[in-house]
């Protein structure tokens, strides 16, 4: 048993170095040096406390989006529509502070508001893929993207239309919340610890909901076989469901926090990208929650590792998502030959 | 052809599906391969046909030892196989699912097989629409299809594997009436089948296999009480019908309607009391399996009334009518009766009640552990299902059941199962009845059917008898209903039930 | 608006709907063979910035759309090598590689942003573009757009009328009944993926040296496309001809947001751009639809005849697939 176990281990660590010397050679291709480009991540992910601080900050949402695919992974759901519900969540995040910022309320209860608010649009963008899979039969992938492209689009129209900053309409952003409305962080740097704790909250919270609960192994279940599961009791479509409305609520969260302590503002990109990471973050740990928050993060540093990327090496700083990308590829060969391997003996 | 396998072996895992198989079969003969499920006649026949390779022995076709690599090979030498469930395409018309796999250029000249086909199709008297899709045909008409197929891509070893399952009795006659004229054409004839009557009704000469081995070969004329010794090794006694009906009833369906896109049930009305068993027959797919799925709210019906215990429950959900003591098990085990990839225990905890929100594992343990031993499955808690062989998947099945019962609605119950345990899941229901459990099951299994029901109701395209009972029945007259004969003429529909 | 800019409008309809032609044929070649090749938003980036740099390095158009073709072979191979030699998830796999594609892209892209590069030019066919309206239309375009026309009639022969034609729907459909009918299922699995892969590769190349000439990494514009071009597939019921139909709707209804962009100015033009999404869904809707639990529960509901006609409706506009895409196949 335990042998198998460091046979194991030595094929992932195979899939770690094959993927490294795939980006290796891509790096070459593109005429960059590889160790300096290699040595330029890692130096701007930790070289300097601001650095770090901006790691913490990218991990907390990475960390919401993980556990809320994690959900619907387990329903046997590919949610690619979590892009689409933070952006949502962002968008009903901003709505609820633009509202507010001028009124007499304590920020502090505006940034709840926001975050419920937030919430409740991820959500919803959720519940919208859900209803169009158990109601209309349209496969969540497809409808998912298309959602995704919607909720671009209407950010966008809010961005240049309603929500424009006096004078100039731009697709930047829209204006800058005060201070007041900004999340705690620590002092000086720009991290908040509200943020992180909410991540790490909800990723124990989600490995619990999986391992132990009636509600995880129903989920599995359904996942597995929907069609057994529905005879053997379980209530399959209100799972469904619920695993959308809770991803999206995650998702939602996320928005939120990129609002309230990244962007403090609405822009087009707001997602980071971080819903299709964690899909990947999902893929990479074969759907394990334990190993949920040290690869994300791992991804969460590379991601601001890469920034610096075309000041300091004239490289595009899409390497990260490469090395990123590669990585789960290959670790997806390496367990497919595994497989293989023990299926052939 | 003369066909020679020297000395098949095949082993699956742990199990030997073939332990060294010698038999000769000589041209222009119908031979039998008599045994029942499990007997590892279907993989000697796949063996034979290329679609499995043996791990040892040889097969001499002619006196020349040939290599058959893959059913393409097969094929070539004039080895052909018709499977149980006819491997063709349903989607596609039927000239398509002629045509495919035949060599040839780029572009099938569409004019030149279709006079093939109707010639072919002339010789052996089977009318069969070229553009019809196959998916509107009926599982004889299907291997029709197949026969005439393999004949034209000059096939001269014929292998039917269990064809006369799902066949009306009407298509059975021409089967035979098909395969004698391929044995006076000279060609070798592979009859497998688990029905006595049909091997010694048509084949001059007979191999039994049981469990991997052959334990014997017999000729005309045969001794029936020799050959099932052979079969089973020994003379085996099935409990007799102990019926344990009481007067309540339990479920009540007046003027039924169900309907898919190729049939209609009509108007079935049917009182089942307390602990009754009643079969449903009929050909695969003549409206008895949509009709289980209907009486336990898995289909909609588009008509009458359902009432479980009393209650009306007409156009409720499956979870309704579970919480009212229906329960369903399905005839495709891992595909929709268990989850592959999760324990036994994780499927007892489903399975019950759920209470509070997180999981007592210990008690689900516990509770696994008790279940697996009183159904006797093989197996430990951690197992996950698909380990299990399909015997103990299938008392997995019953022992997830919650203990009391209304209804039970059963499809296949014991079909691919090994004698021992169709009769230990019997034991099972029977126990069930007599708690007052009501069971309706569908199956193909005319002798299944008429053991172990009190009452039968037969389906022939859609249409329904009144319920008939089952001891005054016999087999032939079972059989005639379920091809089509003996139904009152003239009756509408709606009238019969 | 006048008639002759309409129909100077639509031939750009038909110009513009090439690359994702070229896609999703691509992918129903694919699929028809039971393979999903998720990845094809990031073959699309990749084939465009791959063609780009290869035609302006070696300054010939031809090695630009080749080059595109065997990066989109490529990326089927690991596909096709992931999902039917490993029997991972094809879905996982092609999802990966739709995202490192895309990423790739840009990064070996970057020296390539704003460099001048080669761009197809219109070939009038003779004679033929004399005809009024037609002539327009069909027959005043470039080589890529006259391919993209006939590779649509080519494949749909090839699926329907040809003898290995029959054998890919089969393989399709269902590949146990093709295997004991002598196909080797999982070689051509292998080869309608790769052939499907370089197809869609074409829609790169066609992008950055056509429609839409150049490279400009992410604000190229091209990302998204390969996500509409699979919906299109499964709109398009796995028949070459009604993907055509879906992807000139899709082309036609982007133009429409263009045109009409002067008489609402409020909207950006992002938005508008958008506009197919919402009428994709509600297409994939559609044809998806009478699978839906509640609706066979309606139509359950309904009197005779209103659910003949409801039922024959929906059967019409129904798309399905073929029975084992995404399955994979073991012999034994």
């Amino acid at each position: 048993m335990n042998k198998i176990r460091w046979l194991n281990f030595g094929f992932q660590i195979g899939a770690v170095i094959l993927a490294l010397l795939f980006t290796t050679v891509v790096l070459l291709m593109a005429g960059a040096p590889p160790l300096q480009a290699y040595l330029y991540i890692i130096k701007g992910a930790l070289s300097s406390i601001t650095n770090i601080s901006n790691v913490l900050s990218a991990w907390a949402p990475l960390l919401l989006t993980t556990s809320g695919v994690l959900i619907t992974f387990a329903a046997g759901l590919w949610n690619i529509g979590i892009e689409g519900q933070i952006m949502v969540g962002a968008i009903f995040t901003t709505g609820a502070l633009r509202l507010l910022q001028n009124s007499t309320v304590p920020s502090g209860w505006i940034l709840l508001i926001g975050f419920l608010a937030g919430m409740a649009g991820g959500a919803l963008w959720a519940a919208l893929a859900g209803v169009l899979k158990t109601f209309g039969g349209v496969n969540e992938i497809f409808g998912g993207l298309g959602l995704n492209f919607v909720a671009t689009a209407f950010a966008l129209y809010l961005i240049i239309g309603p929500w424009k900053r006096p004078g100039i309409a731009s697709t930047s952003g829209t204006l800058m919340f005060p201070d007041k409305l900004w999340l705690p962080t620590l002092p000086k740097v720009q991290f908040s610890v509200w943020a992180l704790g909410l991540g790490i909250l909800v990723v124990i919270l989600v490995y619990f909901l999986l391992r132990g609960t009636h509600f995880g192994l129903r989920l599995k279940a359904i996942g597995k076989n929907s069609k057994a599961a529905l005879l053997m009791g379980v209530p399959t479509w209100q799972y469904v469901m619920f695993a959308f409305l809770l991803c999206g609520v995650f998702a939602g969260l996320a928005g939120a926090i990129q609002v309230t302590s990244v962007y403090h503002r609405l822009t087009p990109a707001i997602s980071s990208g971080y819903g299709f990471l964690g899909l990947m973050v999902a893929m990479l740990i074969n759907y394990q929650a334990i190993w949920a928050a040290p690869v994300a993060l791992f991804f969460a540093a590379l991601n601001i590792g890469g920034i610096q990327l075309p000041i300091v090496l004239k490289l595009d700083s899409s390497l990260s998502g490469v090395l990123q990308g590669i990585l789960v590829l290959f670790v997806l060969l390496v367990e497919g030959a595994r497989q293989r391997l023990f299926r052939k003996r | 052809m003369n066909v020679e396998l020297k000395d098949i072996q095949k082993t699956f895992g742990m199990v030997h599906a073939n332990g060294g198989i010698s038999l000769k079969i000589p041209a222009g003969t119908i031979q039998g391969i008599l045994g029942e499920n499990g007997a590892g006649k279907s993989t000697l026949m796949k063996i034979l046909s290329g679609f499995i390779r043996p791990d040892q022995g040889e097969i001499l076709l002619d006196g020349h030892t040939v290599s058959i690599h893959s059913p393409a090979d097969a094929i070539r030498l004039g080895v052909g196989m018709l499977h149980q469930d006819p491997l063709d395409f349903p989607p596609l018309r039927v000239i398509e699912n002629f045509i495919l796999g035949s060599a040839g250029g780029l572009l099938p000249d569409q004019g030149a097989v279709l006079r093939d086909f109707k010639k072919l199709a002339g010789q052996f008297g089977f009318s069969l629409d070229p553009e019809a899709y196959v998916d509107s045909l009926t599982v004889g008409e299907r291997q029709q299809l197949e026969i005439l197929r393999l004949i034209w891509l000059g096939a001269s070893v014929m292998i039917f594997d269990e064809p006369t399952t799902g066949i009306s009795t009407a298509q059975k006659m021409k089967l035979f009436a098909a395969l004698c004229l391929l044995a006076e054409q000279g060609k070798t004839v592979l009859f497998v089948s688990h029905k006595l009557d049909d091997v010694e009704g048509l084949c001059s000469r007979v191999a039994v296999l049981r469990q991997g081995y052959l334990v014997g070969e017999a000729k005309q004329p045969y001794s029936t009480k020799k050959l099932v010794e052979m079969m089973f090794g020994k003379t085996i006694s099935v409990g007799g019908r102990k019926p344990c009906r009481a007067d309540k009833v339990t479920v009540n369906l007046s003027k039924l309607r169900v309907e898919d896109y190729r049939l209609k049930v009509r108007d079935v009305n049917l009182d089942v009391h307390c602990g009754e068993v009643i079969g449903l027959a009929g050909m695969e797919g003549s409206g008895q399996g949509l009709f289980l799925r209907a009486v336990g709210g898995m289909t909609h019906t588009v008509g009458g009334k359902i009432l479980i215990d009393g209650r009306d429950l007409t156009g409720r959900s499956y979870q309704t009518f579970k919480k009212h003591g229906v329960a369903f098990l399905p005839a495709a085990r891992l595909e929709e009766g268990l989850v592959p990839g999760l324990t036994l225990t994780e499927h007892f905890i489903l399975a019950e009640e759920a209470k509070g929100f997180f999981i007592n594992w210990d008690k689900g343990r516990l509770l696994a552990q008790e279940r697996i031993k009183e159904f006797d499955v093989r197996g430990i808690p951690a197992n996950t299902v698909e380990s299990l062989s399909g015997g103990n998947q299938q008392r997995a099945l019953l022992a997830l059941l919650r203990d009391s019962l209304n209804l039970l609605l059963l499809e296949h119950p014991t079909r691919g199962l090994d004698i021992e345990s169709v009769i230990y899941i019997w034991n099972k229901l029977k126990e069930r009845c007599q708690k007052g459990t009501a069971i309706l099951f569908v199956s193909s299994d005319l002798e299944e059917i008429l053991q172990y029901s009190d009452q039968v109701l037969v389906f022939f395209s859609g249409k329904v008898t009144p319920p008939l009972d089952a001891s005054t029945l016999t087999t032939e007259k079972l059989g005639e209903l379920i091809g089509g004969k003996g139904w009152p003429e003239s009756t509408d529909e709606g009238k019969l039930a | 608006m006048n008639s002759s800019s309409v129909l100077l409008g639509l031939a750009g309809v038909l110009y513009g709907a090439a690359p994702i032609m070229f896609a999703v044929i691509g992918e129903t070649i694919t699929e028809r063979a039971g393979i999903i090749n998720l990845s094809m938003n990031g073959t699309i980036l990749l084939s465009a910035m791959g063609g780009f740099a290869v035609a302006v390095g070696t300054g010939s158009i031809v090695m630009g759309f080749l080059a595109g073709a065997l990066i989109g072979a490529l990326v089927a191979l690991v596909v096709a090598f992931s999902s039917i030699t490993l029997k991972q998830s094809q879905v996982a796999v092609g999802f990966v590689l739709a995202l490192l594609c895309r990423d790739l892209s840009y990064f070996l892209g970057h020296a390539y942003i704003s460099k001048a590069g080669p761009r197809l030019i219109t070939i009038p066919l003779p004679a033929l573009s004399g005809i009024p309206i037609l002539g327009t239309l069909f027959f005043k375009q470039d080589v890529m757009t006259y391919l993209s026309f006939v590779i649509i009639f080519l494949v749909w022969f090839w699926i329907f009328r040809t003898r290995p034609g029959l054998m890919l729907r089969g393989i399709g459909e269902r590949p146990a009944a093709a295997f004991v009918r002598g196909a080797n299922v999982n070689r051509l699995r292998y080869l309608y993926t790769i052939i499907g892969g370089a197809v869609a590769g074409l829609a790169g190349p066609t992008f950055s040296l056509s429609v839409k000439a150049g490279w400009a990494g992410p604000l190229s514009g091209l990302d998204g496309y390969g996500w509409i071009a699979l919906s299109i597939t499964i709109f398009g019921g796995w028949n070459p001809f009604r993907a055509a139909l879906g992807v000139y709707l899709f082309s036609f209804l982007q133009w429409l947001g263009l045109v009409l962009q002067p008489f609402l100015p409020s909207i950006p033009t992002q938005v508008l751009q958008v506009a197919p999404f919402p009428l994709m869904i509600l297409t994939l809707l559609l044809v998806n639809i009478s699978d839906a639990e509640w609706v066979t529960r309606m139509l359950a509901a309904m009197p005779e005849r209103p659910r003949r006609w409801m039922m024959k409706l929906l059967r019409t506009l129904r798309a399905s697939p073929p029975a084992s895409l995404g399955v994979p196949f073991e012999s034994e």
